[in-house]
């Protein structure tokens, strides 16, 4: 009896959070499906969450690593337009679009690493310094694009695009390879040294250094991570949209960082949940749109989406305190 | 005798401050160092630059009659030196099989974790340890553990980890007597199967009882070293010590 009651706690102990969000996101459908269940039979709703919901995920997984190892990263937004910046002007300058893929990819790893080791080295605060590199990324797109966006048609033609964002019996490809991404982060975070390290290293950075755990190393890779995931996200909703846009990937700031903690990830570190910011992401994929879907202004969207957070970081407060 | 760790005049300071002056000791196969001295003395500095913790600004370290270069913590545990540190060193929110592998787990190719085979020794640990609650196993998380239990758990990753050379820092702070048992049987064992320990107390007495050799730190200097066939009672140890502290300056 009382190895099951362990079995149970640290069942608990482990997924409690990850439940919690769950029943978020199961508790919204019902909420959605009683409110208008004529808008939720319809595919075409779905179908725009399932659209919405990739870029999210590229952009809150990696969220999720950063702030398990006791950083955070608003810089991520800004991340994502400059390589959707560098995608799209070298695929305009005639570059083959799976290298400017890569090299597109490769900046936003190369900006977390420097993010990283600017906040690392100097001992920055990571809320305030990716502030800062958030807004000043932000003003080098604009001055270098002249505030213009650029459209890149020719990508359509290019054996990726199907392969990327392509359409696969009326799913959008991106789907996939989010699934792909979801289930890869899964095991990175729970089964691999470097999720394992991200998760001592968040929750008492002290001792893991005195166990030999390279700490500024293990953070400076979280951010890259991030930077990879912004990039990802930046250049797949550039492609599907045929445009890079000065301004893109402001409007996931706020919602990447809420699907994290709604996701049930604590702000404190040392913890943190895939399958919980998935379901993080549905619930705020599914706030954006499914507000107008029941016939509601889009003005409560953001009222909504405050409440949730909110209510989220109240239920996942049952979970507890963090224990020291 | 082989000596597993020497350190050689070395020195560590902290902006303008001398923590560790010129401080030489060295560890041999099989005995127990006491390290004593005072509240500041520099004993917590002392093994942290053993350990590799802080690197020394002066000085050497050598590993087996071998200088090392550019010392770090996993250096220090590759070379078969593990630690409990004073402050145990765990992380609470984790379970206690990821704080028994913490910085060295047990890996298959590309760094994917044998969670299974981990969490098997950490049972078998567990239970070598002596944990009384049946409600504790390899997956609880650190955090839901008492003092004593945590200070089992930093011990456990020292016996799995085999170290050659164990560095105890203030290992029975805030232990029951029973604990504080259990903790000197560990070390009598290690001295048994031939390795070493280096331990250091504020408790003159747990000190005198455990080690072949006491080695007094004052104001980050190595003041005094001797033997325990030297003396005859723990009041003869603190009465040197006494005498010691402060008469170098």
């Amino acid at each position: 009896m009382s190895n099951n009651n362990s079995f149970l706690s640290n069942y608990f102990h482990r997924n409690g959070r990850a439940l919690g969000s769950i029943g978020y996101f199961v508790l919204l459908m019902v909420i959605f499906l009683i409110g208008a269940p004529e808008a939720w039979i319809r595919p075409n709703l779905h179908q725009s969450v399932f659209v919405m919901m990739p870029t999210l995920i590229f952009l809150t997984i990696p969220l999720v690593f950063l702030v398990a190892s006791g950083e955070i990263d608003l810089s991520f937004a800004s991340t994502y337009a400059v390589a959707a910046y560098v995608f799209a002007l070298l695929v305009k300058n005639g570059v083959d679009p799976a290298i400017c893929l890569v090299l597109g990819i490769f900046t936003g790893a190369a900006i977390g690493a420097l993010v990283g080791t600017l906040i690392v080295v100097f001992r920055l605060s990571s809320l305030v310094a990716s502030l800062g590199v958030l807004f000043l990324l932000r003003g080098v797109i604009l001055l270098l694009s002249n505030s213009r966006s650029i459209t890149i048609m020719e990508v359509e033609n290019h054996w990726i695009y199907p392969l990327l964002v392509g359409n696969f019996y009326g799913f959008p490809m991106q789907i996939f390879w989010a699934a792909i991404f979801v289930i890869f982060c899964y095991y990175f975070f729970n089964k691999h040294v470097f999720g394992i390290h991200i998760q001592h290293v968040g929750d008492n950075s002290v001792s893991a250094e005195q166990m030999g755990i390279n700490v500024n190393a293990v953070k400076i890779k979280a951010f890259m991570f991030v930077g990879i995931g912004s990039a990802i996200g930046g250049i797949f909703t550039t492609m599907i949209t045929y445009t890079f846009f000065p301004t893109q990937g402001f409007g996931y700031l706020l919602l990447a960082l809420a699907a994290v903690f709604v996701g049930g990830t604590p702000y404190w570190g040392g913890l943190g949940t895939i399958i919980g910011a998935v379901f993080g992401v549905g619930i705020i994929a599914y706030m954006e749109i499914g507000i107008i879907a029941i016939g509601w202004s889009g003005e409560w969207r953001q009222f909504f989406n405050g409440l949730i957070i909110l209510l989220a970081l109240l239920g996942h407060r049952l979970h507890g305190e963090r224990v020291r | 005798m082989e000596n597993i760790i020497e350190l050689d005049n070395v020195t560590k300071r902290f902006g303008g401050i001398t923590a560790l002056n010129k401080a030489s000791l060295k560890v041999t196969r099989g005995e127990v160092v006491g390290l004593i001295g005072d509240n500041g003395a520099g004993k917590s500095t002392l093994i942290k630059t053993l350990v590799g913790v802080y690197s020394p600004d002066d000085g050497d370290i050598l590993i087996r009659g071998k200088k090392v270069n550019a010392w770090n913590a996993l250096k220090a545990r590759e070379s078969g030196i593990e630690t409990v540190f004073q402050d145990r060193a765990l992380t609470p929110q984790q379970s206690i099989v990821k704080n028994i592998f913490m910085g060295k787990e047990l890996r298959y190719p590309f760094g994917f974790i044998k969670e299974k085979e981990q969490i098997f020794e950490a049972n078998r640990l567990i239970r070598e340890i002596g944990f009384t609650s049946k409600l504790i196993n390899a997956e609880s998380p650190v955090g839901n553990l008492s003092g004593g239990e945590r200070q089992g758990v930093a011990i456990a990753r020292a016996i799995y980890n085999k170290a050659e050379l164990i560095v105890l820092d203030e290992p029975t702070n805030n232990l029951s007597l029973n604990e504080t048992q259990k903790v000197f049987d560990f070390v009598l064992n290690v001295k048994k199967s031939n390795r070493s320990v280096l331990f250091i107390g504020h408790n003159i007495y747990h000190v005198y009882d455990i080690s072949d050799r006491f080695v007094i730190l004052d104001r980050g200097e190595v003041v005094h070293q001797l033997n325990k066939n030297d003396i005859s009672t723990p009041e003869e140890l603190m009465k040197i010590m006494r005498d010691t502290i402060g008469a170098h300056l």
